[in-house]
């Protein structure tokens, strides 16, 4: 008996299994994420005066959030894993930005 | 009749009869690297209060070549694409491409591993040994670590072809190449990290 439950459940377990972009769209992520390389290593050689760390930062975080999202799935995946991995994330920044800022301010001088 | 049709089309896309309707191999896998977050957190911080420390030795503006972390950074890079072609064949059930993709991510990460031997080497020679100054004790276990984790990956995707010639490997095939894609690409992660911090900010 196939009826359009059945229809329904196997169109289901199939959108599950194919969540994600399409391969050709992974090779265009793939792309800008070579162009994003190519601007950073660019700062290198070329004088970005004022510009040089918010550009590489900026950079650095976007290549970061593009390769958690679409290449680890995180955009399409339930919101769970997202919060598990960006606590730990945001825990590790506050901790270590602490701890340098405590090397920063309290360190003996001399 | 309805319910357990959907829930079995559901469990046929995830592999899962768990309280939280989640895989928990999945749901272990993103805590491990939430974790590891903390670990590296730690060895970058280390590195970046370090960096300025030389005593004796070169300076790291004076040892780093730029162009040729570039180009590792790049294959490193490039290697999640094809990390991601893999989950993506395994998903549609074609092993050939599966098998395919997974054999040249291990390729381009054991060329990344590779690339890092020569640069430890090329720093030894030019007077950075591990204990010469705070930067190079830093520097050699930062980057070192993620060495030996890109270094595991390559091992676990060796081992994942293995098995999968051999018709072993347990449970959801598509979920097992998609947790060691997880690893994978976060040691990529990480690598965008350092090769910012460490090797394009200068001290």
């Amino acid at each position: 008996m196939s009826t359009a439950t059945d229809q329904v459940a196997h169109a289901e377990g199939h959108e599950a299994e194919h969540h994600g972009l399409s391969d050709k769209q992974y090779i265009y992520v793939a792309l800008i994420l070579a162009v994003l390389t190519a601007i950073e290593v660019s700062t290198y050689y070329i004088d970005f005066g004022p510009f040089f760390m918010p550009t590489l930062f900026i950079l650095m975080v976007v290549k970061f959030v593009t390769v958690v999202s679409y290449f680890m799935h995180l955009k399409f995946d339930n919101k769970l894993f997202t919060y598990l991995f960006y606590s730990g994330l945001l825990l590790a920044i506050a901790v270590y930005c602490g701890f340098l800022a405590t090397f920063k301010f309290f360190i003996q001088k001399g | 009749m309805a319910e357990t049709a959907i829930s079995h089309g559901h469990d046929a896309g995830h592999g899962m009869h768990t309280s939280t309707g989640l895989s928990n191999n999945k749901l272990g896998m993103w805590m491990f690297l939430g974790s590891e977050c903390l670990l590296f957190g730690g060895l970058i911080s280390t590195y970046m209060l370090y960096k300025g420390r030389v005593n004796a030795g070169p300076q790291p503006d004076q040892i780093f070549d730029i162009p040729f972390t570039s180009v590792s950074s790049f294959i490193l890079l490039m290697s999640s694409l094809t990390m991601v072609l893999a989950v993506s064949a395994a998903q549609r059930k074609d092993e050939r491409n599966m098998n395919l993709w997974l054999v040249i991510t291990a390729l381009l990460g054991a060329t990344f591993v590779g690339g890092q031997v020569y640069e430890f080497t090329a720093f030894y020679r030019e007077g950075l040994g591990f204990t010469t100054s705070l930067f190079g004790s830093s520097f050699y276990t930062l980057t070192g670590f993620h060495g030996v984790h890109v270094s595991v990956g390559i091992i676990m995707l060796m081992a994942l072809v293995g098995m999968n010639r051999n018709k072993r490997i347990p449970g959801d095939r598509a979920e097992v190449v998609e947790m060691i894609g997880l690893y994978w690409h976060f040691v990529d992660i990480i690598w965008i990290v350092i090769f910012t911090l460490v090797y394009l900010i200068p001290s």
